[in-house]
């Protein structure tokens, strides 16, 4: 019972985090992006030296851990912020359609990127292999790695809460999110926010590029967009545009994954993900405009 | 759009039937030459593909040609109603498994798919066939799925169409006595021949234009520029909304259908996220609101597709032979999608037609 729990803890974190990016960028600019899948498989190889072989070569995942964090973090904050730089600040006036195709098109050119300096091959490392171990709790033998995931998930959640409730540029961010043109005329500046928001989300990814090559020990040029779809589904059934509706829809899925799992019989066990994605159809179908429905998102006629 | 000319508006508040007809042809004559310009420049390609007689270059135009029914498909829903689907490359899947499933030798069937009813062990027909049955089932699958899906609207709906193929696929992967699990199905009769595929991109031109210019499709371009005003004047957009879809469904089936027959192997991840992303993309490059920008999308991603596949390859030019590395084609194409796409938000035709008239705006 505790052990169900705590994988759909730990699987709802992943979700949440990677809906949170996805929302932060939706908030202020009103782009799915697409991208952000191909930006946590960048952060993931960013621990390893180009090479096409099939055994990695562990070059930046050597590191301490207080060095490696940071350094995962900054790369996936670096790439977001490169994006929006060089790409979606063209797009600002686009209409949604064209910014996500935009966007997969970006994504798109990281992956195949790696691809050249990588290979397609799933190559398998071995990140921090000291939290593997198995500890108990409460009489459950949890893995370490399970725990760590869902306490700096909880972590970084109040720490963003902070950030957004408590800062000057919580407040801007915030603001922007809830009518961008008022914000700027109030003189939030426009850039700023929005590079800002590309920055946390691209950090956000980091985390979950850790996260994952902790869990999974395979650097997988797939991996991000796996991870991706789910948080993409996690921030519409929440709510576009809101945060808390993001994350709690992102453990929603998370959770709704680990219990189908269990509580279906063995032989509908394989079509597991078709009856995910019915129920995601049934929220929609009841709370169209998601969970918690963002201010400032609701059409006005 | 349409629904702002003149000449259209009234047949969408009056009912007569009498002033129906004569305005009806007067549209079709003002907008036919699109579709045929359309169709003329499928069967240059065609002929063009004839002259030069090469094996590997017959099999990139019967692509494109497979890549225009299905890009067709997805104007007819997304470019009428301005609702982005992920979903609809899951009616393709469906669409070529039904095409598997009636003309693979019954000896084989038996043996790949043992979970199937005797009867459909048994049946065997000629691809033709199979691709009418596969469009219909396809239209059915749309119209169950659009029942309920239709409802929706905005991203909403996208996430539900992309939930939809999600689905699709997870049942297909792993429903291994009647779709062969993730293993490749083969033993589908292979067509080399580019008239069939030809001739299948000319009919879902003209299926996609006739829906514009019907009564549903204007009350769905209405209902995509000014919703409020549409559902005011009596239109009921989930339902017209399920008619684009249904009919897209049944072009994405057949296009699903001759795609099996194309390549001759069958697995459900072949109609997953990267068709879909590429076929969205052939539409929004060329301009989502058109018809022919869709077409012309096409032809010119697959050019420019085709032409740096050969650059990797390697080319010479005098005596240096130049070729640039394997993986960057993916990297130019995806560059050149972003400028086209910054240039040109609205994807290169936006939502105009070509005609041989000046355009009116639709």
């Amino acid at each position: 019972m505790l052990q169900i729990l705590f994988d759909a803890l730990s699987l709802g974190s992943l979700y949440a985090l990677g809906a949170l990016g996805i929302a932060l960028i939706f908030g202020v600019m009103r782009l799915v992006n697409f991208a952000h899948g191909d930006v946590i498989a960048f952060c993931v190889f960013a621990l390893l030296w180009p090479s096409t072989d099939a055994m990695a070569i562990v070059f930046a995942g050597q590191l301490p851990w207080y060095l490696l964090v940071p350094f995962v973090l900054f790369c996936g904050a670096g790439l977001s912020v490169l994006c929006e730089i060089v790409v979606f600040r063209r797009f600002r006036n686009a209409n949604p359609a064209t910014m996500m195709i935009a966007s997969f098109a970006l994504g798109f050119v990281i992956r195949y990127f790696l691809l050249m300096l990588f290979s397609s091959r799933p190559k398998s490392i071995n990140l921090l292999p000291e939290l593997s171990q198995p500890v108990e709790i409460f009489g459950a033998r949890l893995p370490l790695l399970q725990l760590i995931t869902i306490i700096a998930t909880m972590l970084i959640l109040i720490g963003l809460t902070v950030f957004l409730r408590r800062t000057r540029f919580g407040l801007e961010m915030r603001a922007a999110a809830e009518n961008f043109s008022m914000a700027r005329m109030l003189g939030v500046r426009a850039n700023r926010v929005i590079m800002g928001a590309f920055a946390l989300s691209g950090a956000l990814a980091g985390a979950i590029a850790l996260i994952f090559v902790a869990q999974t020990g395979t650097a997988d040029i797939q991996m991000g967009a796996a991870i991706m779809l789910m948080a993409f589904i996690a921030t519409v059934i929440g709510g576009l545009g809101s945060l808390a509706g993001a994350v709690l829809a992102g453990f929603l899925l998370g959770a709704a994954s680990v219990v189908m799992q269990v509580m279906l019989p063995i032989d509908a066990r394989p079509f597991r993900d078709a009856f995910v994605y019915g129920a995601v159809i049934l929220v929609l179908l009841f709370r169209p405009q998601g969970l918690i429905s963002a201010r400032g998102t609701k059409e006005r006629v | 759009m349409s629904a702002a000319s003149p000449a259209i508006e009234p047949q969408l508040t009056t009912g007569t039937i009498v002033a129906k007809t004569p305005r009806r042809f007067v549209l079709a004559r003002r907008t036919i030459i699109t579709p045929i310009l359309l169709s003329l420049l499928m069967i240059a390609i065609a002929l063009l593909t004839m002259m030069t007689g090469s094996r590997p270059f017959n099999q990139v135009i019967i692509d494109v040609f497979l890549r225009v029914i299905l890009v067709v498909g997805l104007y007819v829903f997304i470019g009428n109603s301005g609702v982005l689907s992920f979903g609809h490359i899951g009616f393709t899947c469906l669409g070529a498994y039904v095409a598997a499933w009636l003309t693979i030798n019954p000896i084989m069937k038996k043996m790949a798919f043992s979970g199937l009813p005797g009867w459909l062990i048994k049946a065997q027909m000629p691809y033709w066939e199979a691709a009418i049955i596969a469009a219909i089932f396809a239209g059915l699958a749309a119209l169950i799925f659009g029942r309920i899906l239709m409802r929706l609207s905005g991203i909403a709906a996208s996430i539900a169409t992309f939930a939809m193929l999600a689905m699709i696929n997870t049942i297909y992967s792993n429903w291994e006595t009647v779709t062969g699990g993730t293993s490749s199905v083969v033993g589908i009769p292979i067509i080399r021949s580019i008239w069939p595929y030809l001739i299948a991109a000319i009919i879902s031109i003209f299926i996609a234009w006739a829906h514009a210019i019907s009564r549903s499709g204007l009350a769905l371009r209405a209902a995509r520029d000014e919703p409020t005003a549409a559902a005011a004047s009596g239109v009921d957009i989930p339902r017209e909304r399920l008619v684009a879809f249904v009919i897209s469904g049944a072009i994405m089936g057949l296009g699903g259908a001759l795609m099996a027959h194309s390549i001759g192997v069958v697995t459900p991840d072949t109609f997953y996220l990267g068709l879909t992303f590429i076929t969205i993309a052939m539409l929004v490059v060329g301009g989502m609101g058109s018809l022919s920008g869709g077409v012309i999308g096409v032809v010119f991603l697959s050019a420019l597709i085709q032409t740096l596949r050969w650059l990797e390859a390697g080319v010479s030019i005098g005596d240096v032979a130049f070729a640039i590395p394997k993986g960057l084609q993916e990297i130019a194409l995806g560059i050149i999608m972003i400028i086209i796409l910054a240039l040109r938000p609205a994807g290169v035709f936006g939502n105009r037609e070509i005609s041989l008239t000046r355009n009116r705006g639709d």
